[in-house]
């Protein structure tokens, strides 16, 4: 008797096991780390530079693109040092840099935030129509991945760009358009495997069609390793920005961009090491966060990463 | 194997094909002045119908590229438009010095990335291991341009100022003029190039050697009393670097293809910045050769990676 009611005590007993999908415990490992969570901050930072950079124009009264030719440069015409006008230093135009590196934060963001979008669902619905339509759908995918592969990228990315002239919208379509290859190579081997599954099968019986099952069956299961690769890319995009900026074919002058700037510092680092130390920093710093970050929800997505 | 191998050559080439026709179409779609710079500010429009006539660029542009493939299946990829130089004679030139920045650099980030990466694997979430994968990002982490100035500011400019000239602003020197000066004048874009590639390969070696050391042959080692130094390296490490050797054939065959930025930063006339050059100057003959060029350098190493595969590891097989 007693165990009976025992019995029923213990089954009436509220059962508190959530469950928790990978993705949340993929999040609580990702909070629980202590770089990836200061990298976050710094990135949400640079960020909130980006935003608030008019803010540092009106602050130091200096606008992105002004030339101070009187009091930003020396009378023998070179960039001035930090002082309390400039605070971190003038160009050789004299303009001034700190201005100029906050505005620079948006052109880094932006180009990569929305190239690596593009990289994403181009590499993603490709891989996926490769990898679960098969047939020659895939044969023409899997070759068109290994000619984007192939591809010298930096060298098409100049010769594309020195063609149709540098601008904003160029160097996102480029690297947007040159690296989805990779995603799309990640995706399409994840799905290889996937569409041989049971839910795969449950579902097409239940009478799914093809876009169904690849968007709504397939899609969320490569969503990780396609997460892990995002947060990787991004800073990777910033760099190739960069790169282009500092070969000559970022944005048209006088447009703030860190590439530009580090490009134009060439002739005076040695007189003048601010003018290439700040930009440098904003960018190693960006990318470093970005890529800390990366590896941190890496971690958080590798169960493991745990092990010891 | 052999069919293997036969099929691999045939998706190159295929692939090296579609390349040429995208290069090829890119240029063509948009407006070319090369005749127009050739023939000089003052130029009649006879003058510069005259070099395009030279030049082959008055023909219809299917019949230009015919020409090109059929010349280049022959091994002539056309001369370049400025000198009238054949384009296999500039990538012949510009060729040792991307080898050497390359082999050199290869050596450095193989040595450095497979060493810190078995110590962090043999020291799991030690300090020293999370040191480690810091070193590696931070550094992988710089965009390469500016890496390499800094080094330049530091150990060109810096040093100088100081007395110590050690190292060259850049430029090369050939091996044939010596192995000291070609040496100074490589070791400062050797460690560019690998400091910024080291990361993958640490965390490569130590993701796959974490994998091997749980293995059962290696407990077996152990247990038979065999030095931990040489377990780690005879029987973990051997096994451990087929991702490794994956990695090396991708990175090699993309450096060989040139490595822009480091080159122009050092001044180094290799095929990287031979390409930028010809790119401003609508070098249009010589683009193409190194794009070409460059893409084939990555399909070999790509082949050249799978037979590696299956030499490495008897359980591969090529099909």
């Amino acid at each position: 008797m007693t165990a009976a009611i025992e019995m029923v005590d213990v089954i009436d007993e509220p059962q508190v096991i959530e469950g928790r999908s990978p993705f949340a415990l993929a999040l609580r490992r990702l909070r629980k780390d202590k770089v990836a969570m200061i990298s976050l901050a710094v990135i949400v930072l640079i960020v909130l530079m980006a935003i608030f950079a008019p803010v540092f124009a009106a602050v130091t009264g200096h606008p992105p693109n002004e030339q101070y030719r009187d009091i930003g440069l020396t009378p023998d015409g070179l960039p001035r040092g930090p002082n309390g006008t400039f605070w971190l230093g003038t160009d050789d135009l004299g303009r001034d840099i700190l201005v100029r590196i906050a505005y620079g934060a948006r052109i880094s963001l932006l180009v990569g935030v929305i190239a690596t979008v593009i990289t994403v669902v181009i590499g993603v619905v490709l891989g996926l129509a490769a990898g679960f339509l098969g047939g020659i759908t895939d044969t023409l995918l899997a070759r068109l991945i290994d000619v984007v592969l192939s591809v010298p990228f930096l060298l098409v990315a100049i010769a594309l760009v020195s063609v149709t002239g540098p601008s904003l919208t160029v160097t996102v379509l480029v690297i947007g358009c040159f690296s989805w290859a990779s995603v799309a190579r990640i995706v399409r081997g994840q799905v290889l495997s996937l569409r041989e599954r049971e839910f795969v099968e449950a579902a097409r019986s239940l009478g799914a069609g093809d876009s169904r099952i690849m968007f709504v069956d397939i899609l969320p299961n490569v969503i990780a390793p396609v997460i892990v690769y995002t947060t990787l890319l991004i800073p990777v995009v910033i760099v190739t920005q960069a790169t282009l900026s500092f070969l000559g074919l970022g944005l048209p002058p006088p447009t703030a961009d860190w590439g530009g700037m580090i490009s134009e510092s060439q002739n005076y680092y040695t007189t003048a090491w601010w003018f290439i130390l700040f930009p440098g920093l904003a960018l190693l710093i960006t990318t470093l966060a970005f890529n800390l970050f990366g590896d941190g929800v890496r971690d958080a997505f590798d169960p493991r990463a745990d092990r010891t | 194997m052999a069919m293997f191998l036969i099929r691999r050559l045939g998706h190159g080439i295929l692939v090296l094909w579609l390349i040429s026709i995208a290069v090829f179409a890119l240029f063509f779609v948009a407006p070319s002045n090369v005749a127009q710079t050739l023939a000089g500010r003052q130029a009649t429009p006879e003058t510069i119908a005259l070099i395009k006539h030279r030049l082959g660029l008055d023909l219809p542009v299917w019949k230009q590229y015919l020409d090109f493939l059929g010349n280049a299946v022959r091994g002539n990829l056309g001369y370049d438009y400025y000198h009238q130089v054949p384009v296999t004679h500039i990538i012949g030139q510009a060729l040792p010095i991307t080898v050497s920045l390359a082999l050199g650099a290869a050596v450095l980030w193989l040595a450095l990335g497979i060493f810190n990466g078995v110590i962090s694997a043999t020291h799991p979430r030690s300090l020293a291991d999370r040191g480690l994968t810091l070193f590696s990002l931070f550094f992988y982490s710089f965009p390469s341009f500016l890496l390499g100035l800094l080094l330049l500011y530091f150990l060109y400019f810096r040093l100088t100022l100081s007395g110590f000239s050690w190292f060259p602003a850049g430029g090369y020197s050939p091996i044939t003029g010596g192995i000291g000066p070609w040496f100074q004048h490589l070791l400062l874009p050797w460690v560019a190039l690998a400091l910024l590639l080291a990361a993958t390969y640490t965390r490569l070696t130590r993701g796959s050697m974490l994998d091997v050391l749980g293995e059962d042959y290696i407990r077996t080692a152990r247990s038979k009393g065999i030095r931990e130094s040489r377990v780690v390296v005879r029987h973990g490490l051997r096994s451990a670097l087929t991702p490794v050797v994956t990695q090396f054939g991708i990175d090699l065959g993309q450096l060989i293809g040139g490595v822009v930025v480091i080159e122009t930063v050092f001044s180094l006339p290799g095929l990287g910045q031979t390409a930028v050059v010809a790119i401003n100057q609508q070098d249009l003959p010589v683009i193409i050769g190194i794009v070409l060029f460059a893409s084939a350098a990555v399909v070999v190493a790509n082949l050249l990676v799978d037979i590696a595969y299956a030499v490495l590891d008897p359980r591969v097989r090529l099909h």
